[in-house]
């Protein structure tokens, strides 16, 4: 089996097996589901999204129907090996208390959000003098769930200013591959970060 | 009535009874030494015995969850929005028991049954029956049917806390477990309501200490009055608010104490339909089941103990205005399995209907319960 998405191939090298597993906005329970088929975790996605949640229990995923913008204090500190929030931090309403929230519950954490800094951006919005609109971002500004963009540096200055230490750092980009212009300037060639964080 | 049987119904079933002679131990130290349950099934039972669902009924419900019992119906058993061809417990792929719990009106061994040691009824000589009891007793109605793993054991409400208590007691006997607007334990506001309930009835005149039947009555100003207590808490505020806002039965208010309002014609209505066919003992019996109900209790207060004993999967479903039984009940039993660790599954379903959500069709509900069977189905393997 695989995964679709470049981001979660990406993650998914950093999961241990055996490992217990929360997934904030688990969507569709793609990473899940191959977690426990390739490792064997146990885990629980949180998703809102109806739909989702149906298909997430099709496919015999664990999924719990939770709002993220809640925080997570139905679980106890420390009791899951990993947190992973793929590309939904930069829609809370607080990345900066979730990323507190995903330390205290689990020993590490994984998040991926949508560089904004990449170069598209920052041609679309000084070219054009409006908010970029792309693949990754695909919102208008009125109505984007997106209300929190950030770049590489932005996350790795909230990360000092919090005293958290980045173990891994990747980059996804469109082409679904890694290529050596955004290995050495992610901030301006990579279009997804992807960064595996603990206390 | 039915003109034709409609094509996703089970048909026209048929109760069955099951005789059981070997003394039942209850949890207020009696003993049932010989006792009837009443049951109907649905759907065939593969060869393996595997795909068998347990349906538990809650507070009024009985063993007849689907299909009719003749041409004659007017409506269909109580949960027959969900059981049947095609539907979320699927009977194409399933044998679904339901029966009438002990201490029941319906035809299980109940206050209306014939105590063999006097001769005459129960009536409040019937012992309290708790959730533990009931499951024991369930227990025995598997091992009868040559049941030995339930593909499913599911309930709502009262329902689902018999399904819970299947899950902690009888790990090895179930693979899945749905719990549908339930609670681990009722509230305070919980027990004053069926406190209320329960005064109504012991306070008619014709109750006479709950030997009515010797006085050829029944209580029926006390049934009629605690339904209709228990029935405002089973809706909620919007549904009632659309259903009948402040509508009058006729074109102005009258300055007296006639029904004025729709709302108190219904009200009267459900109170009286129901104080006919619901015995008052049972009534009595089946509220206090409930306010006992604490699986914690037995590990020290810790749900998640409790919950450590299960192995099924689970699915936990609340209703969004459901609050006799609200949301955040039904988190504390999800809670308490994901510190348990366990295979469970939640959604909280926006409904208008409160509590009564759970018997009502609605198109979220019937697609993650649908998508919880399916998995439920495959996993039990053979053919029907």
């Amino acid at each position: 089996m695989s995964l679709n998405r470049p981001d979660l191939k990406i993650i998914q090298q950093w999961v241990k097996p055996n490992d217990k597993v929360l997934d904030l906005g688990c969507g569709d329970g793609e990473l899940l589901h191959y977690l426990q088929q390739t490792k064997q975790v146990h885990g629980y996605g949180l998703e809102i999204d109806p739909d989702k949640i149906t298909t997430c229990i099709g496919k015999g995923v664990n999924v719990i129907q939770q709002n993220l913008d809640a925080g997570l204090t139905n679980f106890k500190d420390q009791s899951y090996d990993l947190v992973v929030m793929t590309q939904a931090l930069q829609a809370l309403r607080r990345p900066d208390m979730m990323l507190e929230e995903m330390l205290r519950v689990g020993k590490e954490c994984i998040v991926t959000f949508p560089n904004f800094a990449y170069w598209r951006c920052r041609f679309y919005l000084a070219l054009k003098g409006e908010m970029p609109v792309s693949k990754s971002l695909p919102h208008t500004w009125y109505d984007t769930p997106n209300i929190h963009l950030s770049t590489f540096r932005d996350f790795e200055q909230l990360c000092k200013d919090r005293r958290f230490t980045i173990l891994d750092r990747a980059v996804g980009n469109g082409a679904h591959e890694t290529h050596l212009a955004s290995k050495l300037w992610p901030n301006l060639f990579g279009e997804l970060a992807i960064y595996r964080v603990t206390r | 009535m039915p003109n034709a049987i409609p094509e996703d119904s089970v048909g026209i079933v048929e109760p069955q009874i099951a005789r059981f002679d070997t003394p039942l131990e209850l949890a207020c130290g009696r003993t049932l030494d010989s006792y009837e349950l009443i049951y109907e099934t649905y759907g065939t039972l593969n060869a393996e015995r595997s795909n068998a669902v347990l349906i538990c009924h809650a507070l009024s419900g009985t063993h007849h969850a689907a299909g009719y019992h003749s041409m004659d119906d007017r409506k269909p058993g109580w949960w027959d929005a969900y059981i049947g061809p095609g539907k979320c417990i699927d009977t194409n792929q399933f044998f679904v028991v339901c029966l009438n719990n002990l201490g029941g009106c319906n035809g299980s061994t109940g206050p209306t049954s014939t105590n063999p040691a006097t001769g005459q009824c129960y009536g409040p000589d019937f012992p309290v029956m708790t959730v533990p009891d009931w499951v024991e007793s369930q227990l025995r109605l598997s091992d009868y049917l040559g049941i030995d793993v339930w593909a499913a054991v599911i309930g709502g409400s009262l329902g689902g806390m018999q399904a819970l208590q299947w899950s902690i007691n009888h790990p090895e006997r179930m693979r899945n477990t749905a719990v549908i607007a339930a609670a681990p334990r009722l509230t305070a506001q919980n027990i004053a309501f069926n406190e209320v309930a329960r005064q109504a009835i012991m306070s008619d005149p014709d109750f006479h200490d709950g030997r009515y039947a010797e006085h050829n009555t029944i209580p029926r100003q006390g049934l009629r009055l605690a339904r209709m207590v228990g029935h405002i808490t089973y809706l909620s505020e919007d549904a009632m608010g659309s259903k009948f806002g402040r509508d009058l039965r006729s074109e102005k208010i009258n300055f007296g104490y006639d029904v004025e309002f729709q709302v108190e014609s219904y009200l009267r209505y459900q109170g009286d339909t129901f104080s006919e066919s619901f015995d008052a003992n049972t009534y009595l019996l089946m509220t206090k089941a409930l306010d006992y109900y604490d699986p914690a209790a037995d590990f020290g207060g810790d749900l998640s103990k409790a919950m450590a004993q299960a192995k099924s999967n689970f699915l936990l479903i609340s209703f969004s205005t459901d609050w006799r039984f609200s949301p955040a009940r039904s988190e504390e039993i999800v809670n308490a399995l994901t510190e348990a660790g366990k295979n469970v599954s939640y959604t909280c379903v926006e409904s208008p209907h409160g509590h009564d959500a759970f018997l009502i069709p609605n198109e979220h509900y019937e697609k993650v319960f649908s998508a919880f069977m399916q998995r439920a189905a495959q996993s039990v393997g053979g053919d029907v």
